[in-house]
């Protein structure tokens, strides 16, 4: 891909009916690197997810996509630059693997432009990836939580976009496929110059995988920049409310946090948090 | 990227295509054969009985000259209007359903259950008990209220866009509305009206005629094509709206004039031969089983509409005795029967529709 997309916010304000979730945010998603949006629950980072997507209109302020106001752009061709996988998107009964990946394609074709083999290609593509290419003739209701997960995934890869919006993408999974979609979504920043956009809730991951973070705290960014410059135990107390140490990832290097609760935890300490 | 592709896994993506295509295939194949052999039945069994032979020969004689008075009035004026109506109604019927369920998620949500036809059907009783009408009078009532009914349902449930959930609730809200309606317009009524409003409301093929066929034939040919046009947005609204959004769908447009097609096609049927219960409701869950995982249902489920209207109609004139009943008696029995079966099955599948 040789041009990058941006995708900005200016004074963007959201929410639902009167109730205002996120609060004239602006920022900046840096183009080709992998950004994770993270933040204790009910602070915004899906509604952000969902205005940056364009799925929620915004109550003021813009969301610039190459500098164009997204919400002004229309939505068809919004959708050949931009992929979002929604948090709780919703399976028809009885699809198949091969089918609801396939829908991926939608936004490439018309009613004069039908299925053609470079469809094909971009969903064995996208199941290859996800590793679910041995799923493609199953039913999706009939599969585990990790695997349709991982469908999902694919049927947003399918659809060939530069930017990726992901809420969530490794909830219902176990360790290991955290890790792999993971490695999976930092192979498409690295390997296929993709931008990449996740809400993710393990904080660990987060700093592990992020190359630009952004951490919120009631509709606002609190801190955003690399996870090694940003994320400190204040920060941690400020966005999460919850006494850590942060040292050194023995894996990564990353920061890693290990929360400091009132039990199990040394006297040495326990007394630093008291 | 797709040259960097090995065959194999295109290959295996290409697989599963073409198996769905050919169920598709065969299932539309399938159910077109046998509505043709039910029509047949329908045209040559009667009080008058008729060799398959004559039929076709009285079908062709507008074009051949062919002409035998008798055999041409009971096939061309009788049993071909018939099973017409059967076969447009049930179609139209049953695309009507299909494309309510599966914009609003929910095999319960056919327009004979959110109030459609419940709407249609106070309209046109208003029309026979109050105004005195009959024949294509009633029919345009029916349209209207039909209509009507699905404008207040959509204004209702309307709150910066309407979920499909919502549309659910309060359409079962105006169904028991209208339904209150009907009755109120019994209590007011001599016995001779209400037997003639019964007899609508049943839904029957009775006295079907071309001319009475007219309206519905044109609003097919206009609004068959639209469903198909609009289908390829229906692909993506029943994943839901953030995912239809995010695949470029222009939601409340797409839904708004799928619902607007739903709707109009269920008018029209309704006002040709009654609200016939249930075809709409049980032709998407049928079509949907002899398909099985695949989505694009729309035109299985008009054939299946089609074929269970004829069918049951064929059922109700020659199977049960000596009296002949309206179809609406027969599909209203089995479409019961399917609702216990599909809430059981729902629920024992945890899903609850």
């Amino acid at each position: 891909m040789s041009v990058h997309h941006q995708l900005s916010a200016a004074d963007l304000t959201l929410g639902y009916g009167d109730r205002t979730i996120v609060d004239k945010l602006s920022l900046a998603i840096p183009p080709g690197k992998f950004t994770v949006i993270v933040g204790a629950n009910a602070c915004g980072k899906s509604t952000l997810l969902r205005g940056l997507a364009r799925l929620l209109p915004p109550s003021a302020g813009t969301v610039y996509l190459d500098g164009r106001a997204i919400h002004q752009m229309p939505t068809r061709e919004v959708a050949t630059l931009l992929g979002v996988l929604p948090q709780t998107p919703v399976a028809p009964d009885g699809i198949t693997v091969a089918d609801l990946v396939g829908r991926g394609r939608y936004p490439h074709q018309g009613w004069f432009r039908q299925w053609v083999a470079a469809d094909d290609a971009a969903v064995a593509a996208a199941l290859q990836a996800t590793d679910t290419l041995d799923l493609a003739g199953r039913a999706v209701d009939e599969l585990s939580g990790g695997q349709r997960q991982r469908v999902w995934i694919a049927m947003a890869l399918a659809q060939e976009t530069e930017l990726l919006l992901l809420d969530e993408p490794t909830t219902f999974l176990d360790i290991n496929h955290q890790v792999e979609v993971l490695d999976l979504l930092t192979d498409l920043v690295q390997q296929r110059g993709r931008t990449v956009v996740a809400v993710l809730h393990d904080l660990n991951l987060a700093c592990r995988y992020a190359d630009h973070i952004v951490a919120m705290r009631e509709g606002k960014v609190a801190a955003s920049g690399a996870p090694a410059e940003v994320v400190t135990a204040e920060l941690v107390k400020s966005v999460f409310g919850m006494d850590a140490e942060v040292c050194d990832d023995p894996v990564s290097h990353s920061p890693m946090i290990v929360p400091v609760g009132r039990h199990r935890v040394k006297p040495r300490l326990k007394a630093a948090a008291e | 990227m797709s040259a960097t592709q090995s065959f194999a896994p295109v290959g295996a993506v290409v697989a599963v295509r073409k198996r769905l295509q050919r169920r598709y295939g065969l299932v539309v194949l399938g159910l077109a054969v046998l509505s043709l052999a039910v029509a047949s039945l329908a045209m040559s069994i009667g009080d008058y009985p008729l060799p398959l032979g004559d039929v076709i020969t009285s079908l062709l004689s507008p074009f051949t000259g062919n002409a035998d008075a008798a055999n041409d009035f009971i096939v061309l004026g009788v049993r071909l209007p018939r099973v017409m109506a059967g076969l447009l109604s049930g179609a139209a019927f049953g695309l009507s359903g299909i494309i309510f369920q599966t914009i609003l998620r929910n095999p319960l949500a056919s327009p004979d259950i959110v109030g459609i036809t419940t709407g249609a059907s106070a309209a046109a009783v208003l029309a026979i008990i109050i105004f005195k009408w009959s024949g294509l009078g009633v029919s345009f009532m029916a349209c209207g209220g039909a209509v009507l009914t699905a404008l207040l349902i959509y204004g209702l449930a309307w709150r910066n866009g309407v979920t499909p959930y919502r549309l659910v609730l309060i359409g079962i809200g105006m169904a028991a509305l209208a339904g209150a309606v009907v009755s109120y317009l019994f209590t007011r009524a001599r016995i001779m009206e209400v037997q003639e409003a019964l007899s609508w409301l049943t839904g029957s093929l009775n006295g079907a005629t071309f001319e009475n066929l007219t309206p519905l034939a044109i609003a097919l040919l206009v609004l068959v094509p639209l469903a198909a046009l609009l289908s390829r947005s229906l692909r993506t609204l029943q994943m839901g709206d953030d995912a239809a959004t995010a695949l470029g769908t222009r939601v409340e447009f797409s839904r708004l004039g799928l619902i607007l097609v739903a709707v109009l096609l269920a008018a029209f049927a309704t006002a040709a031969v009654g609200p016939v219960s249930f075809v709409a409701f049980i032709a998407g869950p049928i079509a949907r089983r002899l398909l099985g995982p695949s989505s694009n249902a729309l035109l299985p489920a008009a054939l299946v509409g089609g074929l269970v209207t004829n069918a049951a109609d064929f059922v109700a004139q020659h199977m049960l005795g000596r009296n002949q009943l309206p179809v609406g008696v027969v599909t209203g029995a089995l479409g019961a029967i399917f609702l216990i079966y599909l809430l059981a099955a729902a629920h024992r599948s945890g899903r609850g529709g």
